[in-house]
């Protein structure tokens, strides 16, 4: 009796679709989070277009909104998912189950997938009759920017489940407070030169700064510029090996001092 | 004893927290079908053993052979042969039982899952429990679950820890004669680790006693009653710990 990858990896798909369908505020949360963000949004871009018109030109403030957004929902689903494991004292039962470490990211990248897009999509789409915005309008490259937030997210993730492993639910808090640190540097509502030097030195390093750069480019300009969303898959590529070498020395310095075992609430 | 007789092989295992020594210098080997307690009191490094026979844990020192494998450097070849059960380890409390069920059997690669669970159902008097989530279940019900669970990829080798912990008298009967029947049905090794005297005594062929960390003692529940002039393996424990650990 043998399971294979694909076998491992659809039964934690199963378990989290289980634990999905046991609770109905957890899906309604999905969805939740993003709409009332974009409906609030929505309304501040309609006021502001009255008197400033070019900072809402083009629905780039839904836009950015929305984007932005994407990447939070990709980190939150991720590591939700890992808590719940932490949550319900289960790390142990899996860590002994023939399930591989590199199976538990991808079952836990899938879930945080197939999350971020109920969440987002339903979002989107109820910003083109609220508000006349349509960030589908922006074809291929929004599939660009929505993939390399994604990718931050997971990269994120990946160093926070680690830490989490390592410290424990002690440390659960980094889970919200890591996305809002990049907020203010990642130019996701204003351009770069709007950032003081010492800062703008810190942005050139994220990837979220060229995403949103590109997408201010393409709404604003009309202009493409695929340089910005290579260098965002470039930085992200480091940030994502970065992420899973903390996973991994975590995983190992957990499994030395036998953090394993006891890891629940 | 033959090697292929022999379904593990630990020598000279340690582990240490900085200065602490958990386990030291552990050497003992498990045959085929049989039931060997782990039996110790508070802090005698059991749940530490164990840990580290399960992979949780990674040894300072020593080796640990498992079916045939270097179980240290490679415990992905053999972890589907085997499974556990912990009171310190829940099962998701959301799911319910037939689905916590399913996805071990699904992890697992168990052939047939519905039947088997079926089948484990049955016998563990899970039947009227399969639809409740596991956080309306008592500690009884639970445990019945958490036993299930392990057997679910009918494991060549079960390790279990304090499994009858908190369990009324009539459940904790109820569960060692649930384990001597998978043994004699299914010719599982249980590895069971204990601070039951009684329990350890009841159901278990070998034993393996610790004290801080160390092996102090080992060898059938009646040759260490007779070794030792004492009518009961709690009163062995007793005197071994009284002339200070050692044998």
């Amino acid at each position: 009796m043998r399971s294979s990858t694909a076998g491992r990896i659809s039964a934690l798909l199963m378990r989290y679709f289980f634990l999905l369908r046991s609770s109905w505020p957890r899906v309604l949360e999905i969805a939740y989070w993003p709409t009332v963000q974009m409906i609030l949004w929505g309304f501040t871009s309609v006021y502001f277009s009255h008197s400033s018109p070019e900072l809402t030109a083009g629905g780039i403030l839904i836009s950015a909104v929305l984007v932005w957004d994407s990447l939070f929902r990709s980190h939150i689903s991720y590591t939700l998912s890992f808590l719940e494991e932490m949550w319900s004292r289960n790390l142990a039962n899996l860590f002994v189950s023939p399930l591989r470490p590199w199976e538990l990211i991808l079952s836990l990248a899938t879930v945080s997938m197939i999350r971020t897009l109920i969440g987002m999509v339903p979002a989107a789409l109820l910003a083109i009759p609220f508000f006349g915005v349509s960030v589908f309008e922006l074809g291929l490259p929004l599939l660009g920017f929505f993939l390399n937030l994604v990718f931050t997210g997971w990269a994120i993730s990946q160093a926070v489940t680690g830490i989490l492993l390592r410290y424990g639910l002690g440390a659960e808090s980094l889970t919200w407070m890591l996305p809002f640190l990049l907020a203010p540097f990642s130019c996701i509502y204003y351009p770069l030169e709007t950032l003081p030097l010492w800062m703008q030195s810190i942005a050139q390093y994220l990837s979220t700064t060229y995403v949103f750069e590109g997408m201010r480019a393409l709404i604003l300009k009309g202009e493409w510029v695929p340089e910005l969303l290579g260098k965002a898959f470039l930085l992200n590529a480091i940030y994502f090996i970065l992420g899973l070498s903390v996973f991994c020395l975590s995983l190992r310095s957990a499994r030395r001092r036998g953090l394993l075992l006891q890891s629940g609430e | 004893m033959t090697d292929s007789e022999l379904l593990l092989e630990v020598s000279g295992l340690s582990k240490s927290f900085g200065s602490a020594m958990a386990v030291n210098n552990l050497t003992f080997s498990l045959p085929k079908g049989s039931i060997v307690g782990l039996l110790g009191g508070n802090g005698a490094g059991k749940t530490t053993t164990l840990s580290m026979l399960l992979g949780l844990l990674e040894p300072t020192s020593g080796s640990i052979s498992l079916f045939g494998h270097d179980f240290i450097s490679n415990r992905h070849a053999v972890l589907h042969r085997m499974n556990f059960s912990s009171p310190y380890v829940d099962l998701p409390q959301r799911l319910t039982v037939r689905e916590n069920l399913l996805v071990f059997a699904r992890l697992y690669g168990v052939k047939n899952a519905g039947k088997e669970i079926s089948s484990l159902a049955a016998d563990f008097q899970l039947l009227e429990l399969m639809n409740q989530p596991m956080r309306r279940l008592s500690s009884g019900q639970k445990t019945r679950v958490s036993l299930a669970k392990a057997l679910i990829n009918r494991p060549e080798f079960l390790l279990l820890d304090e499994p009858t912990a908190s369990l009324s008298p009539d459940v904790s009967k109820w569960v060692r004669q649930r384990l001597s029947d998978y043994r004699d049905q299914a010719g599982g090794t249980i590895l069971f680790a204990s601070h039951d005297m009684r329990e350890v005594e009841l159901i278990c062929d070998h034993i393996i006693m610790m004290s801080r960390g160390k092996l102090i003692e080992e060898g059938s529940p009646e040759a260490l009653k007779n070794r030792h002039k004492r009518n009961s393996l709690e009163e062995v424990f007793l005197a071994l710990n009284e002339n200070g650990g050692g044998a």
